[in-house]
Order: C-alpha cells, then sequence, then structure tokens
C-alpha cells in the first residue's frame, strides 16, 4: 500500500475473525458493550437523600442554627450528632470535585497557593474551590451557593496527616475552632491500650464541643446515635457481601456511588431506610438472577482509592469485558462491626483503630486474604494514588507477596484519587486488559 | 494460499506485522513508520506482508493486533495486549521459563512466564516514558546527531560517566554540565545507554533466564551487554527482536484454543 491511501481500501474478510472457534476462545474480544452502571431504583431515594442533607446544612449554615461541624470521613461523628451538629464532610466534597472533573480546575490553584501538587488532590481540589468560591453543590441544588460555613472543624489523624492541615488551612481562613484525635497507624493487633488511649481522646472533646455547641453531652442520646451507626453499618455491610453471590448483583463502582449515605448519614435513620431498601434491591436481582455485568466472567478487587474522575469510564471498560470488580476495600472501610451502644466511647475508640487504613502490612495482608476468600476473588487491582499514600497499598511489596500466598494475578496501576494529570488512561487499559488476559489463559481455579 | 495468520503491532513509533502459513512458518514480516494515523500505518504493515508473500487479505484465517494502535485498525481483527504478544512472540523463540524484557518506543514492560509459557506477571513503566526507545530519541536529539548512529557512538566510548536523574529533561541537564566540561559524545551517549538499562533493572528484579525484545533492542545490540551487566545474568535476544510482538500476535491466532505459550 502506498503511504497516503486510505486504510479502508484493506479489505480483509470479516469471517476471519467473527465465525469459528476464535471468538469464544478469546473471551477479551467482549460482547456487545455494556453500560457502565446498571441502575438501581434506589438511586432516585439517594438523589433525595443527598439534596435533603446538603439543603439542611445550607439552612443550618444561615440560620447559624443548628451548629455545623466539619468532619473528616471516619471521624468522631457520632459524638458530633449526640451533641446536636449537622455534620458536613469536606472529603465528600473532594469526592464530588473528582467525580464531576472539576477537579482540574482547581487544583492548580491550590497549587498556586503553595500546596504541593503531590498532596493529597482532595485537598487540593477542594480548597482550590474554596479560594476561588465555587463549589459542585450550586449546579446541582441552585439555592446552594458555598458550602456550609463551620462552627467547628474536628479531625481524626486515621486517613492521614493531610486532613489536618486541610482543616487546619480552613480553621486559620474561617477563625473556626480546630478539635481532633490523633490515631495510631501501622496497628498489629488492636489492644485495649489502644483502646483506652483513643477512647480518652474522644472523651477529651466532650468539654469543648459542648461550649460550641451549647448543648449538654448525653450519654444516653451518644448511646442511640452509636446503635443507630451500628445498625447502618451492618445494612451497609449486608449490601456489599451480596456481592460474594456469582454472578454480583453490584460492583465496586456502584458500591462507590451508594456508599455516600454510609459517609454521610452515619449514626442517622436515613441511612438505615436507605439501605434497607438498597438491600431488599439488590437480593432482589440475586433472586432474580440479574447480573451487575452481563455474563460475568473474572471477579476482580480493587485495593486503593477511586479514581473519581474516570469512575464511569473503568466501569464500561471492565464490564464490556464481563469483568465484575465485586469488592473493594474502600467500600468496606465504612463497615463499623465494634459498634456497641452499651460502650460507646471504648467502641467508638476501637472502630476508628481497627479501620484497615491504620493497620500494619501484616494485618492490611490477613484482611486481603480474607476478602479473597469471601468474594471468590480471582485477581487484584491495586490503585497506587499519587497524592494519597496513606491509602496506596502497594507500594511496600503488597501485591508481589499476595500473588505469591495466594497463586492470584495482581496488576498495580498508576494514577490518582483525583488528579487526572497523574492518571495515563492507555497504560492503565492496557495493564487491566493484560491482567485480564493472564487470567482468561490461566487453568481454571 | 489460505489458512494463514497475520500478527499486526501497532506501536507507538512503528507499526510491525508478520504473516504465518499453517504450520507457523514466517512468510513475511515489515516494520513501518507508524505516523500519527494507527489505521493506515497497521494497514499499510499488513499490506507489505502480503505483498511479500504474494498473498491476498482472503488468505488470512485469523488476524491478531497488538500495540498502542490495536484497537484503531480499520480491519477486522483480535486484539490482545503488547504482554501478550511479546511473551508468546519470546516463548517462541525460547521455549523455557523466563523473564521478558520488552524496551519499546514509548514504554517498557517485564513479563514474566513459567516454564510453560504461561504468564506469571507483568510491570509496565510508570507513566514516565525514561528508559524507552523516547529517551534515546530526544537524547539523540539534543545532541545534534542521528538516531541510528546512537550505537556505533556508544562503541567508541572509555565509559567514563553516568547519569543519575530519573526524568528526560534533567538527564539533558546534566548532559549540559557534562558537555561544559568537555566529556565526549561517545561517553555521554554510552551513559544515556546505561540509563536505559538502570530505568529497566528497577522496575522488576529480573531472575531466571532474561529475553530482551522491542526496538531499542534490534537497533541497539549495544544494549544487550549492559543489561547482562546490570542484573548480572545473561540476556538473549531472539532473531529479529523488533517483531517479536507481532509475532507473537500472529501465533496467539495460530493458536486458535486458549493459547498456551
Amino acid at each position: 500500500m502506498r503511504p497516503g491511501r486510505n486504510s479502508n481500501d484493506l479489505k480483509m474478510p470479516a469471517a476471519a475473525v467473527n465465525e469459528g472457534p476464535m471468538r469464544d476462545h478469546y473471551p477479551l474480544q467482549g460482547n456487545a458493550p455494556q453500560p457502565a452502571f446498571k441502575p438501581f431504583a434506589a438511586a432516585a431515594r439517594l438523589k433525595n437523600f443527598l439534596a435533603g442533607y446538603f439543603a439542611e446544612l445550607n439552612a443550618a449554615a444561615q440560620a447559624d442554627r443548628p451548629r455545623v461541624a466539619w468532619c473528616t470521613s471516619v471521624g468522631p461523628v457520632e459524638l458530633l450528632r449526640s451533641l446536636g451538629f449537622l455534620v458536613y464532610f469536606p472529603e465528600n466534597h473532594g469526592a464530588l470535585l473528582g467525580a464531576s472533573r472539576r477537579a482540574m480546575d482547581y487544583i492548580p490553584t491550590a497549587n498556586a497557593q503553595g500546596f504541593s501538587p503531590e498532596v493529597c488532590s482532595y485537598l487540593t481540589s477542594d480548597i482550590g474551590a474554596f479560594i476561588r468560591g465555587e463549589t459542585p453543590l450550586t449546579r446541582a441544588y441552585p439555592d446552594i451557593l458555598a458550602v456550609p460555613r463551620p462552627h467547628v472543624l474536628v479531625y481524626s489523624t486515621n486517613q492521614c496527616r493531610d486532613v489536618l492541615d486541610w482543616f487546619g488551612w480552613y480553621a486559620r481562613r474561617l477563625q473556626a475552632p480546630l478539635l481532633g484525635v490523633e490515631s495510631f497507624r501501622q496497628v498489629e493487633e488492636v489492644t485495649s491500650t489502644h483502646v483506652a488511649a483513643m477512647s480518652r481522646q474522644l472523651q477529651a472533646l466532650v468539654p469543648p464541643l459542648e461550649a460550641i455547641s451549647g448543648e449538654k453531652f448525653d450519654l444516653d442520646r451518644l448511646r442511640e446515635v452509636v446503635a443507630l451507626s451500628r445498625r447502618g453499618s451492618e445494612l451497609w455491610g449486608q449490601v456489599l457481601k451480596t456481592a460474594a453471590h456469582r454472578p454480583s448483583p453490584l460492583t465496586f463502582f456502584d458500591a462507590a456511588i451508594h456508599m455516600a449515605p454510609a459517609v454521610l448519614a452515619r449514626g442517622t435513620d436515613a441511612a438505615l431506610d436507605y439501605y434497607e431498601e438498597l438491600l431488599e434491591e439488590v437480593q432482589g436481582r440475586i433472586d432474580q438472577g440479574v447480573a451487575a455485568v452481563d455474563g460475568e466472567r473474572y471477579r476482580l478487587y480493587w485495593e486503593g482509592m477511586p479514581i473519581w474522575g474516570k469512575l464511569r469510564d473503568l466501569a464500561g471498560f471492565l464490564a464490556s469485558r464481563q469483568a465484575c470488580v465485586v469488592a473493594s476495600t474502600y467500600c468496606n472501610s465504612w463497615v463499623f462491626t465494634a459498634l456497641e451502644p452499651g460502650d460507646p466511647f471504648d467502641s467508638l475508640a476501637r472502630a476508628a483503630t481497627e479501620l484497615f487504613i491504620v493497620r500494619s502490612e501484616a494485618a492490611k495482608e490477613r484482611y486481603l486474604v480474607d476478602m479473597v476468600q469471601r468474594f471468590g476473588i480471582e485477581g487484584m487491582v491495586f490503585h497506587e494514588a499519587k497524592t494519597c499514600p496513606s491509602n496506596s497499598n502497594s507500594r511496600y511489596g503488597l501485591p508481589r507477596r499476595l500473588a505469591a500466598r495466594l497463586g492470584l494475578p495482581t496488576v498495580v496501576i498508576h494514577g490518582d484519587v483525583n488528579d487526572l494529570r497523574l492518571y495515563s488512561e492507555e497504560q492503565t487499559l492496557t495493564s487491566l486488559e493484560a491482567l485480564l488476559e493472564q487470567m482468561a489463559m490461566a487453568p481454571a481455579r | 494460499m489460505t489458512g494463514l495468520y497475520l500478527g499486526i503491532d501497532v506501536g507507538a513509533v512503528t507499526a510491525k506485522a508478520v504473516l504465518l502459513d499453517g504450520d507457523g512458518q514466517v512468510l513475511a514480516r515489515a516494520v513501518v513508520p507508524t505516523g500519527l494515523d494507527f489505521a493506515r500505518a497497521g494497514a499499510e504493515a499488513a499490506q507489505a506482508v502480503l505483498t511479500a508473500a504474494g498473498a491476498a487479505a482472503e488468505d488470512i484465517r485469523v488476524t491478531v493486533a497488538t500495540g498502542y494502535g490495536r484497537r484503531n485498525l480499520a480491519f477486522p481483527s483480535l486484539s490482545l495486549t503488547e504482554i501478550s504478544c511479546h511473551a508468546r512472540g519470546a516463548y517462541h523463540h525460547f521455549p523455557q521459563a523466563m523473564t521478558v524484557v520488552d524496551i519499546g518506543g514509548q514504554d517498557n514492560k517485564i513479563i514474566r512466564l513459567g516454564k510453560d509459557g504461561r504468564l506469571l506477571g507483568f510491570r509496565m513503566n510508570r507513566k514516565c516514558a525514561a528508559g524507552t526507545g523516547a529517551f534515546l530519541e530526544e537524547i539523540a536529539r539534543r545532541l545534534d546527531i542521528p538516531l541510528a548512529s546512537l550505537e556505533s557512538l556508544a562503541r567508541e566510548s572509555s565509559d567514563a560517566v553516568r547519569l543519575g536523574s530519573f526524568c528526560t529533561v534533567f538527564t539533558f541537564t546534566e548532559i549540559l554540565t557534562l558537555m561544559r566540561r568537555g566529556v565526549a559524545v561517545p561517553d555521554i551517549v554510552k551513559a544515556a545507554f546505561r540509563a536505559v538499562v538502570q530505568r529497566v533493572a528497577e522496575m522488576e528484579a529480573l531472575e531466571g533466564q532474561v529475553v530482551a525484545t522491542g526496538g531499542v533492542v534490534a537497533h541497539n545490540p549495544f544494549i544487550i551487554p549492559l543489561l547482562a551487566e546490570a542484573t548480572g545474568v545473561q540476556v538473549l535476544v531472539p532473531p529479529d527482536p523488533q517483531v517479536a510482538g507481532a509475532l507473537g500476535a500472529a501465533l496467539l491466532g495460530r493458536d486458535e484454543i486458549v493459547p498456551r505459550y
């Protein structure tokens, strides 16, 4: 063929690939493209929940009552609710900025203010948006012109140190008090010493929070909130456990969206109502034989943060190759089985210290081995998020140790939670595809 | 002539094609520049091997495409990653457990195979193209010397210098410093080859038998002893390493059933 000639001139017989045994034996060619998500009816309730949640916060911020607390994602939410605070989560706002792909508009703004491009991109996108006076909430809810102003910022460093720097910036900027607890890290076994120390830190928050909220602490009220939190957590855990069924009724990508009430409505009736409905729906899918991914052929595990700006693309890419990401550490990190209403402070302390993210490498390995077995996992994807070292678990050899221990293919993809400058589409997709090829060509497990 | 198998590897820099007969014998191979149009480059490579073999498109039983442009071909083909295809191509020549090192124009891959040829694991370079053919292209451009002359220049080196930076851009800053100090160009070029080898060696422990494939190896065999020296293992190179991926693609097409490497 001469250069410049139309490539369509080369006529290749369609029969060469579309018929015969090849199609069956090359499973990665995909059938018809599949949708990224099979919508759940519960999504309508989720939409209403979110609208109500943000409207309530907005109204409170404007009326100055009830008090608004900003809290880290696995911070002392139950304590705040027991004291009458409405709770807003900047990490959720970060995820919204990522999922809406607005993060890329704001991260450079924060970088230019002295935040390194290598620190948490939730932080940089959220602070960048604040500096610019914008929020994706306005687009979804036109009455909301800004994130709700905090009366107090409350952190736990169990997620990372960046949350403290993040909240500290707002505390200085907004002249709001900053309180919090310092988490243990690299915890091998959670001991009574850990629990007692964390419990004391939580109890020490009570007097200053009473002063800010104007409400007297009520232990019985805290017990009620912890009971609600436990029940909601159990329901969310049950939803996630349904993915052990073959075929799975939901994917990690579904769960990453439907986990919003587990984070935002922890310790409230709203979370219970939502997960009761969602649980019924996923169980209905199992009863009716409805798979989240038609023709489910590969069962994967996702370790690490979502790549929020690519959630839909990756969901569609994998679904079209009959690969279902059935479970993840991330979504299971809001299942708190340690909570005990009869022993609220200690059980909150234990729940916050049992978290995967603060555990030792050996404890993480044990957890992942258990997840692989419980969910029938055949391959693992480790997302190494450049700006989230705290929740990237591929940096100290864990994928290789698990591959050797379980005889399981693993792949590490290099990306980021929000900063798409750190994500390479072609290399990511090729790595995922090669993982599936490795699984396709391996003997049946 | 019927029952042929075509493998096409549309890479970032070149498109390669290999045509096999029903017995798996190579009838023809071709390499063309990719340019900006993956579909056209793939078609040109395909047409080149058909012409060389005196065959027609209708004679092809299965086409398997790989490489960056594997999903962009304008004619029907199966698609498999470069990882599976380079592995298959290397195993064809050296049927044993091995670690394949593929140094390409835009990315590097390290692929571990079992003794039955099964893919045990793989690593790709991160987003950065340091240590790939693109790095050497950039160095040649900055030194204002033809890419094809790197190999012969490096052979003249007295091996006096090392480059330490990860980053291609910063590497050239280092090179500017070397040039100001009057370091000879052959020594700089050899240091650039060493940098490529170092980037590869730090991706993954290279264990057992190492087999090197890809265009960089094909055009710069000088890199092989450097790789052996850096890793402490013997490095084998298949015949025609640049088309190992295209060969593997064609062979995977011919395997018909679930590929057994």
